[in-house]
């Protein structure tokens, strides 16, 4: 990168000077200046016209499908045939009044705050540990970055045999401990906790990252300038860390909440929301009805999934008004 | 601060390093048991007894999901790259009209669950005659990596000086003689990271190979050991040896990528 760079800075550079009398040269004549800019429209719309045409095709033409979806009573045949029944809102009522969608909402709360919240304590903790540098702390923080790259069908996969009420390496060294067996992904007292910590394991590298990049933007001297009045480490980190690393904070958990919600993989792949419901959330519930069994249901799963987002802006809205008040700053 | 180093901590951060990579020693040591052992009761912590007869099933029967899952993550990583890098020149030195609804627009697109995407797909692709096909899956991929790729591209292009391709243009290019001749040469390592991260998302796509791929005769690799999973509840060493040969685009990633992973990571989410 850098010989590269600064040998095009350096090519470059040259003409500029010359470029600054040619331009200030041609400057006052407005009319040209004028059909600069228009030219320099249509070059900046014909460089984005493909992102444009991408957007409508590929989001907003799946997305009014769905809402479309909700709103007919879609049977497998409609759907080759193309001649649903216009249902207005009941497939929104359905689901409202379906058993599933408390429990599915009671599990999503669960499942979504029980992660972000130990992820990002876990995250934070790592962050400063690793911080303070010592030896080895740059490969030890890039090996914890591992359990996110993983595709997630081997995590969940892995986790799942980890998890085996019979033959998995937890029960086994719980049965150390004198802990009976653990039925963690059969038994609905379970399933949603086997889930959520193995989420959790998912997230903790993210919040790691992020956080310790946030670490690093907080100036040295302030640490030197506590330590000087005498604060200790545990102060300092109250009073200097937590409090400097808010915004940064207040991303990540969004960020968090925004990806929670809609998992389906990790769970799906573990326990297929099951047993019973045990361990489904809204967005499990919605990939289950459109595509778990042989009998597709996509008209209340495409209205579950409208909830789902309308959740997910809900918490993106906050996200981006916290930006737009760190822009401010 | 201090410059000593002490080595408790070092200890520390090895165990906890242990600890939170368990998991992946589990899917190795796993992978290298006999079947017989498989049930042991306690399991074996070490392969003191390897096999590779998992390895030899997993290529037997996987190798074409691999192929397929290599082709379909080359095909987003072109298509992402496509769309991303001349969207994002133009918002960072062309400043359309509209830029800050895109911004919007991008923000909004990471936040749809993919399935509620993929029943969108569902619905066009079956019309369209696609379900099933790669290039179905290569869009459908894509949409993951674009919005990520566009935001990316124009941070990074912004930070080109403005110099530079005003210079070009002075030389008589036109924008996309500054587009291809500056600007591309310069973004080379953000280009990287945005190949990286899309190749690696359409790689460990689940949700769209198990909706829009499931009746396909070329199915990726995700799907190939989710099948696995189902069919085979036995061999859990073939499963497993699957599982870890899926996972060597994550492991290149980590060694030879990671200051473009790093970047990618906190792209878009911390500002300095």
């Amino acid at each position: 990168m850098s010989p590269t760079r600064t040998d095009a800075i350096g090519a470059l550079g040259r003409t500029d000077e010359a470029a600054a009398d040619i331009r200030s040269a041609a400057a006052p004549r407005p009319h040209g200046r004028r059909r600069g800019q228009r030219s320099r429209h249509w070059a900046a719309f014909a460089f984005l016209a493909p992102l444009i045409a991408y957007l409508t095709a590929f989001y907003a033409y799946p997305l009014y499908r769905n809402i479309e979806l909700s709103v007919h009573d879609y049977t497998p045949r409609a759907f080759v045939q193309g001649n649903p029944r216009f249902v207005g809102l009941d497939n929104y009522l359905d689901i409202f009044t379906n058993d599933t969608f408390v429990q599915a909402l009671r599990n999503t709360a669960v499942f979504t705050l029980g992660s972000i919240a130990l992820q990002y304590a876990l995250g934070l903790a790592l962050a400063v540990f690793f911080h303070r540098n010592f030896r080895l702390a740059g490969v030890l923080r890039a090996m914890f970055l591992v359990p996110w790259l993983l595709p997630l069908i081997v995590s969940a996969s892995t986790w799942s045999w980890m998890l085996n009420s019979e033959n998995g390496i937890v029960n086994a060294a719980l049965q150390a401990f004198g802990i009976g067996q653990i039925n963690w992904l059969t038994s609905p007292d379970t399933s949603l906790l086997a889930v959520t910590i193995a989420n959790i394991w998912l997230g903790v590298p993210f919040n790691l990252v992020i956080l310790y990049a946030g670490l690093q933007n907080i100036p040295k001297d302030l640490y030197e300038a506590a330590g000087l009045d005498g604060a200790t480490p545990w102060q300092q980190f109250w009073r200097v860390t937590v409090p400097l690393l808010r915004p940064v904070s207040a991303i990540t958990l969004l960020l968090g909440l925004i990806y929670t919600l809609k998992v389906v993989d990790i769970i799906w792949i573990m326990t297929t929301g099951g047993p019973a419901d045990a361990s489904t959330t809204l967005a499990v519930w919605s990939y289950r009805e459109a595509f778990g069994s042989g009998q597709p249901d996509f008209s209340p799963a495409a209205a579950v999934g409208n909830l789902l987002i309308l959740i997910a802006l809900v918490a993106g809205l906050a996200y981006v008004r916290l930006q737009r008040r760190e822009d401010h700053r | 601060m201090t410059t000593h180093r002490p080595w408790w901590k070092t200890v520390l951060g090895i165990a906890l390093t242990a600890l939170m990579l368990f998991p992946v020693y589990w899917m190795f040591n796993v992978s290298l048991t006999r079947t017989r052992d498989m049930r042991a009761d306690p399991p074996h912590w070490f392969p003191w007894d390897p096999t590779i007869e998992g390895y030899t099933a997993a290529l037997d029967q996987q190798l074409p999901a691999l192929a397929t899952s290599l082709f379909i993550g080359l095909g987003t990583v072109v298509l992402t790259l496509l769309i991303g890098l001349p969207a994002g020149y133009s918002l960072a030195k062309l400043h359309p009209p509209g830029a800050r609804t895109i911004d919007f627009l991008l923000l909004v697109a990471q936040m749809i669950p993919a399935v509620v995407m993929a029943m969108g797909f569902y619905a066009i692709y079956i019309r369209l005659g696609i379900l099933n096909t790669v290039w179905g899956l290569i869009i459908a991929d894509s949409t993951v990596a674009v919005p990520f790729a566009v935001l990316l591209f124009r941070a990074f292009i912004a930070g080109i000086p403005g110099d530079l391709s005003a210079a070009a243009q002075i030389d008589g290019a036109g924008n996309w003689r500054t587009f291809r001749s500056v600007i591309l040469p310069l973004s080379r390592n953000s280009i990287i990271t945005v190949a990286l991260f899309a190749f690696l998302w359409a790689w460990s796509d689940f949700i769209f190979a198990s909706t829009l791929s499931r009746n396909s005769d070329a199915i990726p690799i995700t799907l190939g050991i989710f099948r696995y999973i189902g069919n085979n509840t036995t061999q859990w060493n073939s499963i497993m040896a699957t599982a870890v040969i899926a996972s060597i685009p994550a492991a290149f990633l980590l060694v030879l990528a990671q200051r473009f992973v790093a970047a990618g990571v906190t792209a878009g989410a911390v500002k300095d």
